[in-house]
């Protein structure tokens, strides 16, 4: 076991764990968040993604020794359901989900998207979010709630 | 009406009697009790292999008490409860429902569902049948509860009861603003004890059929798109899933299995996995192996580093896809299902046919490719357990933890926590039983997360299917006889069979699982002489092995129209007549022929028949069309694609979908189906094949087993048909089986090529391409 210091949603954590723990075991069984979720293990889907200063980040393959003092974001830190993030408010407006499990990944990376470029196209939205998967087939309304936050200036959030 | 040919002695014998030889090794022993019908076996109904039981008193609670559907609040709220589990947006619908029926606002509903202790039992969350059953059976309920408030209120107030009307849960009198009383001044915290109708079981019950529930005129909540209840703390990472639930005291387990048949271990070698820190126990039960430690990440490396030498299983798996198709082809069936009506006289139409056609179509396995791999907290304590899962049917759970754990069905509480899509596969709830042994091996309770490799090599998939169809055309140019015959296995594992974890601690199946059905297999033409066959070939193993099946999405329904749909196309371009225009010809049901019309008019669907190819160009562009019925839904699709004819890929670049399924509750949560329903089909047609070879599955990943990604989604186009006088018939599954079919047209008519098996993948283009023939 070995302790760790990690900053998480602005908030500094200390934690208790095995060096190589990948992130996403801490942040959901340490620090009981749940939006960043399991899928594959395998940094083959995205359902894991977090932000690590500033980039989008697999955290269930990220071990939690390489994290040290960066900024990590979690679906949690962009905003709640009481005062959702404009991102968050535009895939509720178009209701961008159906099981909802992949969406922690398709938000945390449109947000990482929008930072590098306010205003994508719909091209652009399909090549930055192809690594992740939906099974459900959401990705329409996916498409659709990115173009609606950069319309509504998400990226200055 | 289905023809179960075989009766039970005969099947006993051709069950027993079996010996196959093509290089792998199913069924042996005999295994060929039938099912039953739901009249005779009614608590079984849909678990055939639970045996006969009677229940006990506290097994379930009695839908003739109306207090076991819902509950008023002294707030006002009301909270209803449903045996159903919400997959992706039944929540909303059936609160939606409900609301409507009550008089009450939208909002005032919460729905608990789910819970063996808590609600009805109405059967497992299957075949699109949450909104036509369920719904149905809480708009009942809903509506006899009303009359019940009208009641009190009648007595509370003093007038009679018509002369009250009801806003958002505030009965007031006409004519008279000063009067008035809540549903929660009236009840609320209270027990209604009122007795109502509820007749026959799970799916098929009848609820206070006496209530005249409302006129679907004076709907104000269903049939408008209420945003999803669900949706907003999806969104946020404050929604609890399954794989969410943490309970005091809780240690991390993982199953450890191989990719391949699981025999007896030799032995389980401990000292491998002792360096790990935080590993509590090895557990060893029959031949199931697991770990449990206190850290997730301990189970995880535990599982991975945990040495067993594995016996050589008994049952072999098949090379590859080829040796199950001659399986399938040469088997004597367990069941053959035939279609009863209009038969007439295949065989005569045949010999006095001008032109003759055949065809035979191949569809794979397919993985149900949960994004949440199977997960499940349980906790054992003595004789009694608590499950929290996301299984589909939480009382089918129950009641197989029960027998395995050789308890009353009563100490056995299953609660069930939304996961992500699942499809059909938690028909089969693996990860509850791996729980609950490793649960009673701690004492303590026991979270189970399977890893993806775990998911894919294990799920139980989508059947492999052979389907063998030929046609007569007489020498007027009219198609005179359609005999269709459709192969594949049962569902092993969708019907409370013991599941995986059972299996290896010696419970044995006593059912060879549900048979296939005959749905969409052609029988929606009019054909003068028409022979429908399904087949369900027997598929036991000695040992469990990873190509077991169960329900995916429209079980059996993708493959048969698959087969149907694109035959019809090829007859249609042998007679050179447009395929709308063909189908038309034979289609008569209106609602059929009207959706189909829908959606090539949406297309902009140009009349010619197929195929159109043009000749040295990289790009072939085709466009094809598909129609089924299934269970009162109508989906029709017309699907666009452009075929590289260098590299083989096929891009669906837009594909459009009228579908009418009657009454429409929530006209965006039908086009959210839809849409996924399409992009799901479009992965199933071109990418999705369960690989594997003789040491077992292959496919263990999202690379190996790939899916649908972003850019190559296509355009989709939605047109809605609402019948708000027919009952809503659900459409969670059905829009899928006409996407492969209208695809492979589309193929056709864009390289002249006919391609017979899914998926279509570059090279079996090519290879069609560059023979000029069709291709098999």
């Amino acid at each position: 076991m070995a302790r760790y210091s990690l900053t998480v949603n602005g908030a500094a954590h200390v934690v208790d764990v095995e060096p190589d723990t990948p992130l996403l075991y801490v942040l959901r069984n340490d620090l009981d968040l749940k939006g960043p979720r399991f899928g594959c293990g395998l940094a083959q889907c995205g359902a894991c993604s977090v932000i690590v200063d500033g980039n989008p980040v697999r955290s269930c393959i990220t071990p939690v020794s390489t994290v040290g003092n960066q900024e990590v974001t979690t679906l949690e830190g962009l905003g709640s359901v009481a005062e959702p993030h404009p991102l968050q408010a535009a895939f509720i407006e178009e209701q961008a989900a159906q099981c909802g499990y992949c969406m922690n990944g398709m938000i945390i990376n449109a947000k990482v998207l929008l930072g590098s470029n306010p205003d994508p196209g719909d091209d652009d939205i399909k090549e930055a979010l192809d690594p992740i998967l939906c099974r459900c087939g959401s990705h329409l309304r996916v498409v659709r709630a990115i173009k609606r936050a950069a319309a509504n200036n998400a990226a200055t959030a | 009406m289905d023809n179960f040919s075989l009766t039970r002695r005969r099947l006993l014998k051709s069950g027993g009697a079996l010996v196959v030889s093509f290089g792998f090794a199913p069924v042996t022993r005999s295994l060929a009790q039938d099912g039953g019908t739901p009249e005779e076996r009614p608590f079984a109904a849909e678990n055939p292999d639970l045996g006969s039981f009677t229940p006990e008193p506290g097994d379930y609670l009695d839908p003739r008490e109306l207090d076991s559907w819902l509950a008023v609040t002294g707030d006002g709220g009301v909270t209803m409860f449903t045996g159903k589990v919400d997959i992706t947006g039944t929540r909303t619908a059936l609160a939606q429902i409900v609301a409507d029926e009550l008089d009450v606002a939208f909002d005032q509903v919460t729905m608990v569902m789910g819970e063996t202790t808590r609600t009805v039992d109405q059967g497992r969350t299957v075949g699109s049948s949450t909104i036509p059953r369920a719904g149905q059976q809480l708009r009942q309920a809903a509506a006899a509860a009303r009359q019940e408030l009208l009641k009190l209120a009648s007595k509370h107030l003093g007038d009679p009861a018509e002369r009250l009307t009801v806003n958002e849960g505030v009965v007031g009198v006409a004519g008279d603003a000063g009067r008035r009383v809540s549903y929660g001044e009236l009840i609320g915290g209270r027990r209604f004890d009122v007795t109502i109708t509820a007749t026959g079981y799970q799916r098929g019950m009848q609820v206070a059929p006496e209530v005249q529930p409302k006129h679907y005129r004076d709907y104000r909540i269903v049939g408008t798109s209420v945003p999803r209840v669900d949706i907003p703390a999806k969104l946020t990472g404050e929604f609890e899933y399954a794989c969410d639930v943490r309970v005091p005291g809780m240690l991390h387990g993982r199953a450890v299995r191989p990719h391949t048949a699981i025999a007896e271990p030799n032995g389980v070698d401990e000292r491998s996995v002792e360096h790990i820190p935080g590993v509590v126990r090895v557990v060893r039960e029959g031949s199931f192996v697991g770990v449990v430690a206190e850290t997730e990440w301990a189970a995880i490396k535990a599982a991975r580093d945990l040495r067993v030498d594995w016996s050589t299983p008994r049952t072999r798996m098949p090379a590859d896809r080829d040796p199950v198709d001659r399986y399938l082809a040469e088997t004597p069936p367990v069941r053959e299902r035939t279609r009863q009506e209009n038969q007439g006289d295949v065989e005569a139409a045949f010999a006095g046919a001008s032109t003759t056609l055949e065809a035979v179509y191949r569809w794979p396995f397919q993985n149900h490719g949960m994004m949440l791999p199977s997960c499940a907290v349980a906790d054992v304590q003595g004789d009694r357990a608590t499950i929290w899962t996301p299984a589909q049917g939480p009382f089918t759970t129950r009641d197989r933890v029960a027998i395995m754990m050789n308890v009353p069905r009563k100490n056995v509480d299953v609660r069930y926590v939304e996961a992500s899509g699942t499809y059909g596969r938690l028909t089969a709830d693996d990860a509850a039983e791996d729980a609950v042994l490793l649960s009673r091996a701690v004492g303590r309770p026991v979270r189970v997360q399977w890893m993806r490799e775990d998911e894919q090599v294990w799920d139980p998939k989508g059947g492999q299917h052979l389907t063998r169809v030929r046609a007569a055309v007489d020498s007027g140019g009219e198609v005179s006889a359609w005999d269709y015959e459709n192969i594949s296995m049962p569902w092993t594992e969708s019907q409370g069979m013991p599941q995986l974890a059972e299996r290896q601690i010696g419970i044995e199946p006593t059912y060879y699982g549900n048979a296939n059905g005959t749905g969409g297999a052609g029988a929606i033409y009019d054909f003068a002489n028409i022979n429908i066959r399904s087949k369900t070939v027997p598929w036991i193993f000695e040992e469990v092995m990873p190509l077991r099946t169960a329900a995916l999405r429209s079980p059996g329904e993708p493959p048969r129209v698959f087969a149907t749909e694109s035959f019809i196309d090829e007859l249609a371009a042998e007679l050179r007549v447009d395929p709308v225009q063909f189908r038309l010809r034979y289609l008569r049901d209106s609602r059929i022929r009207d959706t189909l019309r829908a959606a090539a008019d949406r297309a902009g669907w140009v009349e010619r028949p197929s195929p159109q190819p043009t000749a040295d160009v990289r790009i072939l562009r085709g466009r094809g069309i598909a129609v089924n019925q299934r269970g009162g839904s109508v989906p029709a699709a017309v699907a666009e694609v452009e075929v590289n004819s260098e590299t083989g890929k096929v891009t669906v670049s837009r594909v459009t979908m009228a579908y009418d399924c009657g009454l429409i509750i929530n006209p965006d949560g039908v086009r959210n189906q839809l849409e996924g329903n399409i992009i799901q089909g479009v992965s199933r047609a071109l990418l999705e094949e369960v690989q594997f070879d003789a040491g077992g599955v292959t496919s263990v990943d999202w690379i190996s087993y790939p899916v649908l990604r972003f850019t190559e989604i296509p355009e989709v186009e939605k047109e809605l048909i609402n019948r708000p006088e027919m009952p809503a018939f659900g459409a969670a599954e059905t829009p899928i089986v006409v996407v492969p079919a209208a695809i492979a047209n589309a193929v056709f008519d864009a390289t002249g090529v006919r391609y017979r098996t899914v998926p279509l993948t570059p090279e079996r283009i090519l290879a069609g391409l560059r023979t000029g023939q069709t291709s098999a």
